[in-house]
């Protein structure tokens, strides 16, 4: 089944005039209004700053001067910096921090309509958003479940057509994991390949900035836009940026795709997620694609050494939250050493302390090397695993996640529980690596979703496999 | 790997967070629990691997140490929390009261 892009049909609809950039903003913000309060996916709503937006955007069109995206309304998962709005990372010690500047990929998206903020887990430190201080966001398919994390407020408000797109960040699976859970398309780049200046930073070895929307072109539309070096962000590489929507329906047909045997053998992997998944090869088999089982045999070790390495990039990164320069300051603290405590203490949530003590252990002296420096080896096993296999194959499939989305409430007791919802997603992290996460039908009326990864730099050929499956 | 209530304590004080009786306890649970989780990568020898920080290869990334003015002294102010005649105000390093009394 073709599936068109939402982007290219308003394009059309905007420069033939047959609906007004503020015409457009006004219907998605009534549709906020409409589905919002039962989802819980906004933070904030930016009405006047849409509908200004929306207005120069109708300049833009009429002058002739439009981009791809002029005018098309979308949202920022709210750990994204815009100057003048309201930035809080779903987290009570940055409640009312207005930004003085804003994001590198936002300031790259010119022309399109920011319509709010969404919800995340505190920080992105999550799986569910249940972490965030303004509560979990419920899944479009059923209220009583997560719509996954951290960046839940955006796939949420993907798929109810309340924002046409939207950006979010991934640092273990928080643009992968969610988009499964709530059956939209969502694409975590090569470390690198986006700025993340002006995305607050979490993990910053494994932090990445990403579209998610409904489509696959869609997000080579969005990507074409953000990529690129950004001078900002000395993590970002002066390699070219392709041209990733020409690239679309260009598959090479000799293509080998690996299949992981240990992501199929994992015990917690839900047997109709698996069908689905395995459905998917079988369609592209009758296509002519090759398929190659592989082996990437440190995978089982990805969450435990991504659990190292991410709370003690955390317990760096937390460390300007004082209570002074931005954010909340407790009141009663009568002198400077109280001003932190305090103020850190009633700021942060449960999983944030939670990850800034594992953190500040794990780099302490004596036990640095035991924590810290054996889970950086294990991650040189992890990348290896995936250049060995690249070797022979071009991609990989795997499920994103070994089940649908879960109950609210179901593993907030259980941090390990809530750890290995990144169980397919994490290794890829660790590696830098592309990584897609496309819809592939639904279990028990909630969806499913098939994972592409490929070697660092191939978005091109991962988004090309997306588009062959979401039109199976 | 179990962490002490005293070990939690003295993270918690290097973290600069205040714990209650509490919340001593129940990290020292949680703490005890992941640590005895991520212990599996000793099932792994790693002996000669070298550990990776950085994935793409890319090194040192310099640039000219200029001066601008995109941010002004006035807007950066506007996000703290207590001001006081163009600088950050904080609270006295040392114990007011001991101050007063000297």
């Amino acid at each position: 089944m073709k599936k068109s892009s939402m982007i290219l049909e308003l394009r059309k609809k905007l420069d033939q005039k047959k609906v007004s950039a503020v015409e457009l903003t006004q219907d998605y913000l009534a549709t906020i209004k409409k589905k919002n309060s039962e989802l819980n996916s906004f933070i904030s709503v930016e009405e006047e700053f849409a509908l200004k937006q929306a207005k120069h955007a109708d300049m833009m069109i009429a002058d002739g001067d439009a981009n791809i995206l002029t005018g098309i309304p979308y949202t920022l998962k709210d750990l994204f910096c815009v100057k003048g709005v309201e930035t809080t990372a779903g987290s009570n010690i940055l409640k009312g921090y207005i930004p003085p500047y804003t994001a590198t990929a936002v300031e790259r998206l010119n022309g399109a309509v920011m319509l709010g903020k969404t919800n995340t887990d505190e920080f992105a430190m999550g799986a569910s958003t249940e972490t965030s201080c303004f509560g979990p966001t419920k899944n479009p398919y059923d209220l009583s479940r997560v719509a996954g994390g951290s960046s839940g407020g955006p796939v949420a408000a993907v798929a109810t057509d309340m924002a046409v797109f939207a950006l979010g960040t991934d640092t273990g699976g928080s643009i992968r994991q969610p988009a499964a859970f709530s059956g939209v398309a969502g694409l975590r780049v090569t470390y690198g390949r986006v700025s993340r200046y002006g995305a607050i930073a979490m993990a910053s070895s494994l932090d990445t900035v990403g579209p998610i929307a409904k489509t696959v072109e869609d997000l080579a539309i969005i990507l074409e836009q953000i990529a690129g070096i950004d001078v900002l962000d000395g993590t970002t590489l002066d390699k070219p940026v392709e041209e990733y929507t020409k690239a679309l329906g260009k598959l090479k047909k000799n293509i080998t795709i690996g299949i992981p045997k240990e992501y199929f053998e994992l015990e917690g992997l839900d047997i109709g997620v698996q069908q689905k998944v395995e459905n998917v090869i079988a369609e592209l088999k009758k296509q002519g694609i090759k398929f190659k089982e592989i082996s990437l045999p440190h995978t089982k070790y990805a969450v435990p050494a991504y659990y190292i390495i991410t709370p003690s990039e955390v317990s760096s990164n937390m460390a300007r939250y004082d209570g002074i320069k931005f954010g909340y300051r407790a009141e009663n603290a009568s002198e400077l050493m109280e001003v932190y405590k305090q103020s850190r203490s009633a700021g942060f949530g449960d999983e944030v302390k939670r990850r800034i003590m594992l953190g500040t252990y794990a780099l302490s002296a004596g036990y640095y090397d035991a924590y810290y420096l054996k889970a950086m080896k294990v991650r040189t096993l992890i990348r290896n695993d995936f250049t060995t296999a690249f070797k022979d194959v071009d991609l990989i499939i795997t499920p994103t996640t070994p089940t649908t989305a879960f109950k609210i409430g179901e593993n907030m007791d259980d941090p390990i529980k809530m750890y290995l919802a990144d169980i397919y997603t994490a290794p890829a992290s660790l590696a830098g690596i592309p990584g897609l996460a496309i819809p592939c039908g639904e279990v028990d009326n909630l969806p499913v979703s098939v994972q592409i990864l490929g070697p660092q730099w191939s978005e091109s050929s991962v988004l090309q496999l997306g588009k062959v499956i979401e039109e199976l | 790997m179990e962490l002490s209530k005293a070990e939690v304590k003295k993270i918690a004080d290097l973290a600069r967070i205040a714990l209650t009786a509490e919340e001593v306890d129940k990290y020292s649970k949680e703490l005890s629990t992941i640590l005895e989780f991520v212990d599996q990568l000793n099932e792994l020898n790693t002996d000669g691997i070298e550990p990776t920080s950085q994935v793409t290869g890319l090194v040192n990334v310099w640039r000219k140490d200029e001066v601008n003015h995109e941010n002004t002294r006035e807007e950066m102010l506007k996000s703290a929390i207590e001001t006081a005649e163009d600088h950050l105000k904080v609270q006295g390093v040392f114990n007011v009261n001991e101050d007063e009394e000297k």
